[in-house]
């Protein structure tokens, strides 16, 4: 399975077979590299493309310029991408901000505490991050209808918690699983008071754990598409509404590259943000799928 | 940061309790005190998912069994509200309006080809996605120079939202677009059955095999390398070593990644809809509620809930048979169970 194997007997043969291979891993790893990259880069290129060379194939950046992210903003045209930016930021902060305060302390006794139906809360818990959206988003729609809520922000935020909140338990137990718990005890009997151990000890070890968690549950929230284009109105339409509804300069036209600039605009610090805590996320990701 | 981090405060300050039980005298009382603990932290964040998720469905279940006011399509009589009995269930499973059966085109005689479409869009692309996940995985798990970069390469697709990635796709996929330049085709993808849904399917899997590369790559760490080194000893070849060793442990991590992407594909919503609407044979059971919503609440609600016992149904059968334990995966043995 791993290419580079130990070294055998010194035969070219072999040799030639093990460069063979490490060339086969590179080959492949390229490929996956440019299957995962070059669309975003497409949209890239696309978004900083004059409107007139829309189709150009050239796979570098050429008629360059800035007038799709103007585009983008313009409110003559009927965007506000603006208002729908700090829509997004609003509703996606306030789900994980709220699902974090819930989660931290299930996740703490889920993971370090010894009691009956565990098993079936976690299978709750696991249950309801699987739950459909449609299956939500129909009696939402006629509830907060009924009681003047549609288009507000909590009717987006309340239903996004019910597949942030079970993310964030599921995450954060995995972590906190694999805390040293000991250390708290350890620092006790040196003389810490339980104050000193928690925010010496215990805070410094769970930050990480629960930023991660943060991160993963604000991408979760940022990325949801169907609640917010049922439950939003102008005023509080998020980005991924705003961009699957596009309004550009001419009618019946496709806006392809302004829609490329509003989704570079979007996408970019998610990438950014992806790409400092690669480590991290991958881990918080595949947290409790394994072990 | 700090903020987030703030709230742990509170459990811990009384916690000498649980701390106590891991001396373990008196086995009983500790589990009734410990039982008690896990219950006041638990609640918050059950009573909140009640809130958010058992309510609304109750409230759905409730809703299906009434029927919608409205004129009826066969005898154009308006109906008022009241129990429907099993009405708006028959409406969808037996694609009846009324007494006859639904006209061509209405939502209601497009029920089992959303039913069809979703299953089919599951199938090939959770296929594909394992497949080429698994294969994706295998390289990353190599040692190689600028194996961390193919890491976060792989993580840029899964970042990006889905609209955004269904708006860049069907840019490329457009009549003039790069796709069709670069294959010499002149197909509109978008426009037309099989190639819309090949346009999902691929939209699809360049979204989300990354997310199955790393639930695979996580598995295949956990295989100790003494193990291949050992069959390599006794002369297993490359692909013994695949199927005799990497496939059966790797296995459990990989049911619960395929379990994931199965539920997520049976929901699929964004891509079809932001994509091709739903035309051409992309409807999927989501679409159909959403489009339904509109049209009446309490057959949109209907169809939810059966579009949710689908989705229940299929999670149970992978549990049970297929040996996808979710639960049992992410169920912590706390250190004391394990000594």
């Amino acid at each position: 399975m791993t290419a580079v194997s130990i070294d055998t007997a010194p035969k070219t043969a072999a040799r030639r077979r093990e460069r063979w291979a490490n060339g086969r891993t590179y080959i492949s790893a390229a490929i996956i590299f440019i299957w995962c990259l070059i669309p975003f880069y497409w949209m890239i290129v696309t978004a900083f493309r004059d409107v007139g060379y829309t189709f150009d194939s050239t796979p570098f950046f050429t008629h360059v310029t800035w007038d799709n992210f103007t585009t983008v903003f313009s409110e003559n045209l009927g965007n506000h991408f603006g208002r729908n930016l700090l829509n997004s930021l609003l509703v996606s902060g306030v789900t994980t901000v709220v699902a974090l305060l819930f989660g931290v302390f299930a996740a703490y006794a889920l993971s370090r505490l010894e009691f009956r139906f565990k098993f079936l809360v976690l299978g709750f818990i696991l249950g309801a991050s699987m739950f459909p959206g449609v299956a939500l988003v129909t009696p939402l729609f006629q509830l907060f209808t009924n009681i003047g809520w549609y288009g507000t922000y909590q009717a987006l935020i309340i239903p996004n918690i019910s597949f942030v909140l079970p993310l964030t338990v599921y995450t954060l137990t995995s972590f906190f699983r694999e805390m040293p718990w000991e250390l708290e005890e350890s620092a006790r009997i040196d003389g810490c008071t339980q104050g000193q151990a928690f925010r010496k000890v215990i805070m410094p070890l769970a930050a990480p754990a629960v930023f991660t968690t943060a991160i993963l549950a604000f991408i979760a929230s940022w990325n949801e598409f169907l609640i917010a284009s049922q439950l939003s109105n102008d005023q509080t339409k998020t980005v991924t509404v705003a961009i699957a509804y596009f309004a550009g300069a001419q009618a019946h036209q496709e806006p392809y590259t302004a829609v490329m600039a509003a989704g570079t605009v979007v996408t970019i610090p998610l990438v950014i943000l992806v790409l400092i805590f690669q480590r991290k996320i991958v881990a918080g990701l595949t947290a409790g799928a394994v072990k | 940061m700090s903020t987030l981090a703030q709230p742990k405060r509170a459990p811990e300050t009384p916690s000498p309790k649980p701390k106590k039980v891991q001396k373990e005298v008196g086995q009983d009382r500790a589990a009734t005190s410990q039982g008690r603990w896990a219950f006041w932290l638990i609640s918050p964040a059950l009573v909140l998912l009640a809130v958010v998720i058992v309510y609304p469905v109750v409230n759905a279940i409730v809703m299906a069994f009434q029927k919608d006011q409205g004129l009826d399509p066969v005898t154009k009589v308006f109906v008022q509200g009241g129990a429907a009995g099993f009405d708006n269930f028959v409406h969808w499973l037996a694609q009846k309006c009324g007494s006859a059966a639904c006209a061509p085109g209405t939502l209601g005689s497009q029920f089992w080809d959303a039913v069809g479409t979703t299953f089919f869009f599951t199938v090939v692309t959770v296929v594909l996605e394992t497949v080429l996940g698994f294969w994706m995985a295998i390289i990353m798990a190599r040692t190689f120079r600028g194996r961390s970069a193919l890491r976060a390469a792989v993580l840029v697709p899964w970042a990006i939202p889905t609209a955004v990635t269904a708006k860049l796709w069907f840019f490329i996929f457009a009549f003039d677009g790069i796709a069709n330049k670069l294959f010499g085709t002149a197909i509109l993808w978008t426009g037309s059955e099989w190639p819309a849904r090949w346009a999902i399917i691929i939209s699809d899997v360049w979204k989300t095999t990354p997310f199955m590369a790393l639930l695979i790559l996580a598995g295949l760490q956990i295989i100790p390398a003494e193990v291949y080194e050992a069959a390599k000893v006794d002369g297993a070849s490359a692909w013994q070593r695949f199927t005799q060793i990497t496939l059966p442990l790797v296995k459990p991590a990989l049911m619960v990644a395929v379990l994931f992407r199965v539920l997520d594909a049976l929901r699929m919503y964004d891509l079809p809809a932001i994509m091709t609407q739903g035309s051409n044979g992309t409807t999927t059971l989501s679409i159909l509620v959403v489009e339904q919503i509109r049209q009446g609440f309490n057959s949109a609600a209907a169809l939810s809930t059966i579009t949710f016992l689908i989705i229940f149904l299929v999670a149970f059968i992978f549990v049970r048979f297929l040996g996808a334990n979710a639960v049992a995966s992410a169920t912590p043995k706390t250190k004391g169970q394990e000594k």
